[in-house]
């Protein structure tokens, strides 16, 4: 364990600048903890004043070493760590990881399942932006919308635990499909919750969307163009928030989006005001897609029947030879993919989240990694915040939207 | 998507002398990592390949030449396309050219590189560690690294554990 | 109600230096803001209305440790975080207590690497630990009434 180092000016010399050593600007901690900085985020803040001259990033406090830890897993075992990484949007992380190890070996997925993928990682978009609305507004002191967005949270969660047991961390998605059939009450909770959704994003719209106070803190803060966002590596709303319509559903679709019709929501003025409307608009889109993949929900199997790779059903073992030697070496040992290396991007909350998957033909991967929109959206932050006061920082801070454990995996 | 591919790995095959590798029904480049600093301004001028999406590493100890293998993604908004280009860099003093001036986000990218694997990127205006500590001695990532897995201590090896370490045997 | 009928016509009541300390301690505990990761959610699920956490006189999260007296650990504690929780800890003041919730702070959870500390114990003296992965509300509700019944089993001495 190390001991607390305090920082050294030789250290951040060449990152502040020269009035902090003359003693004009104040350097400033914004600490680990924090109210608002979403997680164990640490800035240094060097002030003139209240006004931020320069913001340092200092990150690394949610490290948890999960790629390293995954090559020491088999697949299966491994896409357990994945839920942990961005923790608003597990059932995500599952799916950039399924549909990674799904490309390496080749295996189908069928249209149920694809199905059933697209709602629930639509509801869970709709559950991390919720709690997006819910804490950024609590930054810029409108606290009741905090408990409300969670009251529809709360709503979501129990699907989640209707479909896998567990509120949060699912792991229901599986290499070539998802682990268990949806229950029959899963159509009735998601239409009762389609229902009501749609009046209650009007609600959290009439107390912000044109709210004098709301508008005074989020107007021409933190703005940032879209040529230079995108070679920022911005992603996600942040980005359409400037204006780039990049949505990798629409741009490389994956598991049958390209069959729903939905719009991406876009403007043009890059500032903090900007990027709520457009995550508040993307709720409603959700709710689009959500809706037509139920009205469409095929039949079938939900999960794909190619057996070198996904257990078979425990009733089939009794009866079939294949199936209980599948079973016992699925299990033991592992799968074995082709050698080579796969990359695949979906459309996380916050942006294009990646998974690198590198395979020596052993069962554990030999390398994995996850490109993390938060990673490359917290680097923007200095350049968002050079000019603004402390306050306006801390707006900027949760209209980026990012999320401590995708940043440090 | 590989036809719209095809002219640009073309021109990088023939200007740069990539080789190419067929996975998965797509094509990435194995590249000199001396040739690496134009092929990505050739990507990002020319061919409008606007966003750098990742930069990562992988190690093939305990092969030494190359024993790092940096693994570039660019994407296309405009046009829909993506890239990997693969860079083989040699385990000894690992080193490769920085891309920060031309895409901004590879500077916390490589600093992630250089935390994880130990690769210096040279032009890179502030290159320290970022995840681990600033004093953390080593590179995780690196295969000759252990896990740093710590034995669970059960019922059945109480007592080994205990004899080890004396603080652990408090519950 | 329950006080009224005691008190007589003096309006005195006895009781044991003991309970009456006790109980106040339990009754308006604040804890202080320390949510890491995963577990957090939870916590902010807790705090929300569904499960409310106010009815314990927990409605107040406290940034500032000066200002608490309940720390709870919420979520996994790296190597680069320990000292810094360490520091937090020192800087509570006294009475304090700890609960760890969740499985990352109480064991390391599903993290057995160099990055994580295998149980936030090494680093402070924990009270309480739930476990789950995260926990459900109800669970860091269960485990913070069990703190309360170990604070109520408290001796005069012990503090004194």
């Amino acid at each position: 364990m190390t001991d607390l180092k305090e920082v050294s000016y030789e250290e951040i010399r060449h990152l502040v600048s020269d009035r902090a050593f003359s003693g004009e600007t104040v350097l400033l901690n914004m600490g680990p903890q924090h109210p608002s900085t979403h997680g164990v985020l640490r800035l240094l803040l060097e002030l003139d004043a209240e006004t931020v001259v320069n913001c340092i990033p200092d990150v690394g406090f949610l490290h948890t070493g999960i790629e390293k830890n995954m090559e020491a897993k088999t697949y299966q075992k491994a896409e357990v760590m994945t839920d942990r990484m961005d923790y608003m949007n597990p059932v995500g992380n599952n799916f950039t990881y399924c549909l990674a190890v799904e490309k390496l070996t080749g295996l189908d997925v069928p249209a149920r399942a694809q199905a059933i993928r697209v709602i629930l990682a639509e509801l869970t978009r709709i559950a991390s932006h919720l709690v997006w609305l819910g804490t950024s507004a609590l930054d810029v002191a409108a606290m009741s919308v905090f408990l409300y967005s969670f009251r529809e949270r709360e709503q979501i969660l129990d699907i989640m635990e209707l479909v896998s047991g567990q509120r949060m961390m699912t792991t229901y998605f599986r290499p070539g499909g998802v682990w268990r059939d949806v229950p029959v009450e899963f159509e009735p909770a998601v239409r009762a919750f389609l229902d009501i959704f749609p009046r209650r994003v009007d609600e959290y719209e009439a107390l912000l969307t044109k709210n004098p106070l709301f508008l005074d803190r989020t107007r021409k803060i933190g703005v940032i163009s879209g040529e230079e966002a995108i070679n920022w590596g911005l992603t996600g709303a942040s980005l359409r928030g400037s204006g780039v319509n990049y949505d990798v559903r629409k741009v490389f679709p994956y598991s049958g989006y390209e069959q729903y019709d939905f719009e991406v929501p876009l403007r043009s003025e890059g500032d903090v005001y900007a990027r709520y409307l457009v995550r508040v608009e993307e709720m409603r889109q959700s709710l689009r897609i959500i809706r037509q993949a139920l009205d469409t929900l095929p039949a079938g199997p939900f999960r794909s029947s190619n057996h070198k790779f996904t257990p078979p059903l425990r009733s089939e073992i009794g009866v079939s030879m294949e199936a209980l030697i599948h079973h016992f070496k699925y299990w033991t040992e592992g799968f074995r993919p082709p050698v080579g290396s796969v990359y695949v991007a979906t459309e996380s909350p916050r942006g294009e989240l990646g998974c690198f998957l590198e395979s020596d033909g052993g069962p554990k991967p030999y390398r994995v990694h996850f490109r993390t929109p938060s990673f490359d959206n917290l680097q923007v932050l200095p350049k968002l915040g050079k000019g603004h006061l402390v306050a306006d920082l801390v707006a900027i801070i949760g209209s980026v939207d990012i999320v401590l454990g995708d940043v440090d995996r | 998507m590989n036809e719209k591919l095809q002219p640009i790995t073309q021109a990088l095959i023939e200007k740069f002398s990539a080789a190419p590798q067929e996975f998965a029904g797509e094509t990435s480049l194995v590249l000199a990592v001396e040739s690496l600093s134009a092929a990505a301004q050739a990507l990002h001028r020319e061919f409008g390949f606007e966003l750098l999406s990742c930069i990562t590493a992988v190690d093939y100890w305990p092969q030494e030449e190359p024993r790092f293998h940096l693994i570039y993604r660019f994407t296309s908004v405009s046009q829909a396309l993506a890239l990997t280009l693969r860079v083989p860099v040699s385990g000894i003093s690992p080193a490769a050219p920085s891309l920060e001036t031309e895409y901004r986000n590879a500077n916390w990218q490589e600093r992630e590189v250089f935390d994880m694997f130990g690769i210096r990127f040279e032009g890179h205006s502030d290159l320290r560690r970022i995840l681990m500590p600033a004093d953390w001695q080593g590179h995780p990532q690196r295969k000759d690294y252990p896990l740093g897995y710590e034995e669970p201590q059960y019922t059945f090896n109480f007592d080994e554990i205990a004899a080890r370490k004396p603080f652990a045997a408090r519950e | 109600m329950g006080i009224e009928q005691k008190l007589g016509e003096s309006g005195i009541v006895t009781a044991r230096l003991e309970d009456v300390v006790n109980w106040s301690r339990t009754n308006a505990m604040w804890p202080m803001l320390f949510g890491l990761a995963c577990c957090a959610i939870e916590m902010m699920s807790a705090q929300a209305a569904n499960y409310d956490m106010s009815r314990f006189g927990m409605e107040l999260m406290r940034p500032s440790p000066r200002q608490s007296d309940l720390m709870i650990v919420a979520g996994r504690v790296t190597r680069k975080m320990a000292p810094v929780l360490r520091r937090l800890y020192d800087q509570m003041p006294d009475p304090k207590w700890v609960i760890a919730m969740g499985d990352c702070a109480s064991c390391g959870g599903v993290f057995n690497n160099y990055a994580v500390v295998q149980g936030v114990d090494e680093v402070v003296p924990v009270d309480v630990y739930v476990a789950g992965c995260p926990p459900r509300p109800e669970a860091l509700i269960h485990g913070i009434m069990t703190l309360h019944e170990k604070i109520h089993k408290d001796k005069l001495k012990d503090w004194a």
